[in-house]
């Protein structure tokens, strides 16, 4: 099966899925997995690699950069969301969104409270 | 497609959850539970609920990591201290690889499934199990050298306000001993009497954790296996580099460690015992072209795991 470059979902193909499947149901072609595969062997290469460079604050944003493209592919791929129904990737973005909802506004909390934080005093500390 | 043609499935004894009983089906699909129309709806409806439960569990896992991005924002320094000490990329990076490989023999044990291909199908899961296994077998090495090194949770970890000392059987010094002078010659292993003794005379506060003393080769019996690549010394100045109130802080990057790596665990845990399910099923051959669904959402969930480790292995191990 081609994979089409365009953003349209290909219909599946005749000849790649069961005569007796459900509609809508799309084996992933052989070529895709295997790709797909690759390509998260090497972003997890990338990963690796940029870890050992020092780039301050650039670091944890390249790996999480790279994360999100490795979950997206998998997401994109092996959970077969491209060819899914909009809606199920709808619900994946969404709680991902709400995380992100979430993690920001609590960084953006501890930002603002951070000046006025003490250190942890000794009686605390001490048994 | 109408269930009225699916009459002739090379399917054998029905199963499922839909009762059978003696009430006769006709032409029904043995698969179709009855409130659904046709197998289409009932596999989007069964593929739509188990993405609303995926997307319950990046919530559940977004409640770990909120509070492991407010520590490390926090105490950067702690985190990076901590991840290069203890943890060891290569297991991390081999453990991704595993896990990677195993999504992909999961996603092609999908496509065996929808291609009626039975024996290709249980090839797939045996590996994905076997990918899955490997992954704990790793997890568990990584784990029982934390517990080595007395960095486990709560007051089993050594940076612990509340550590309370090694096992009497375990190997080295007494890592919350009171403060005893830092040039001391502790070689000797301190025994638990020792680690109390005094302990109500300093004025000194006493140092509730951490590296203490330089005698900590001996601390570490296999230090072949051992997680990082940090000599002890340098680990020592590190630690000792932290402000006090930051050295307090340690514990809480393991605290994250072990609960985000431990509810991971457990996923991959209950992952495995849901492959094996299928793999009985399918090797009694109920999965066909008509009929993957539970196949198809094992595959959904595996992959999630899969994402989350893809967040987990830099944020834990690449850190510095």
């Amino acid at each position: 099966m081609k994979m089409a470059q365009s953003s349209e979902v290909p219909a599946p193909i005749a000849d790649d899925i069961g005569p007796h499947a459900p509609e809508g149901a799309h084996a992933v072609p052989r070529r895709i997995l295997l790709t797909v595969y690759f390509a998260l062997l090497v972003f997890t290469a990338i990963t690796w690699a940029v870890s050992r460079v020092d780039l301050g604050q650039g670091n944890i944003w390249i790996a999480l950069g790279v994360a999100f493209i490795k979950a997206t592919i998998v997401a994109l791929y092996f959970m077969h969301l491209r060819w899914d129904s909009p809606f199920n990737g709808i619900v994946l973005i969404a709680a991902f969104f709400f995380v992100a909802l979430f993690i920001g506004i609590s960084l953006l909390d501890t930002r603002t409270y951070r000046p006025n934080l003490k250190p942890t005093p000794d009686s605390v500390i001490s048994p | 497609m109408s269930s009225a043609s699916q009459t002739d499935l090379p399917l054998a004894a029905p199963h499922g959850d839909h009762a059978h009983g003696d009430h006769a089906h006709g032409d029904h699909d043995p698969h179709l539970a009855h409130h659904f129309d046709t197998p289409e709806q009932q596999m989007t409806s069964a593929k739509l609920g188990m993405w609303v439960f995926l997307g319950t569990e990046v919530l559940m896992f977004g409640g770990l990591f909120c509070a492991y991005s407010i520590n490390r924002h926090n105490h950067p320094e702690v985190f990076a201290f901590a991840a290069e000490s203890y943890l060891n990329v290569f297991w991390g990076t081999l453990n991704t690889l595993i896990l990677i490989s195993s999504s992909l023999t999961m996603a092609w044990g999908v496509r065996a499934a929808q291609l009626n291909q039975k024996r290709l199908l249980v090839v797939c899961l045996i590996l994905t199990l076997l990918g899955a296994a490997g992954f704990m077998v790793i997890k568990s090495i990584e784990y029982t050298a934390k517990w080595d090194e007395h960095v486990w949770v709560g007051k089993w970890n050594q940076y612990n306000a509340d550590y309370k000392g090694s096992e009497p059987e375990a190997p080295g010094p007494a890592l919350n001993a009171p403060p005893t002078p830092v040039m001391t010659p502790a070689a000797s292993p301190a025994t638990p009497s020792d680690a109390n003794a005094g302990q109500d005379v300093s004025m000194i506060k006493p140092r509730y954790g951490g590296p203490s003393g330089l005698a900590a080769p001996t601390a570490h019996p296999n230090e072949s296996i051992r997680e990082s690549s940090l000599n002890e010394r340098v680990r020592v100045e590190r630690y000792r580099s932290l402000s006090d109130s930051e050295q307090w802080h340690v514990s809480a990057f393991f605290s994250c460690y072990f609960l985000m790596t431990g509810l991971h665990g457990l996923h991959v845990l209950i992952g495995m015992g849901v492959i094996t399910w299928l793999l009985i099923r399918a090797i009694k051959g109920e999965f066909s072209a008509e009929y993957f669904t539970p196949v198809d959402l094992v595959g959904l969930y595996w992959h999630l795991v899969d994402i989350i480790w893809i967040f987990l292995y830099p944020l834990l191990y690449l850190i510095h």
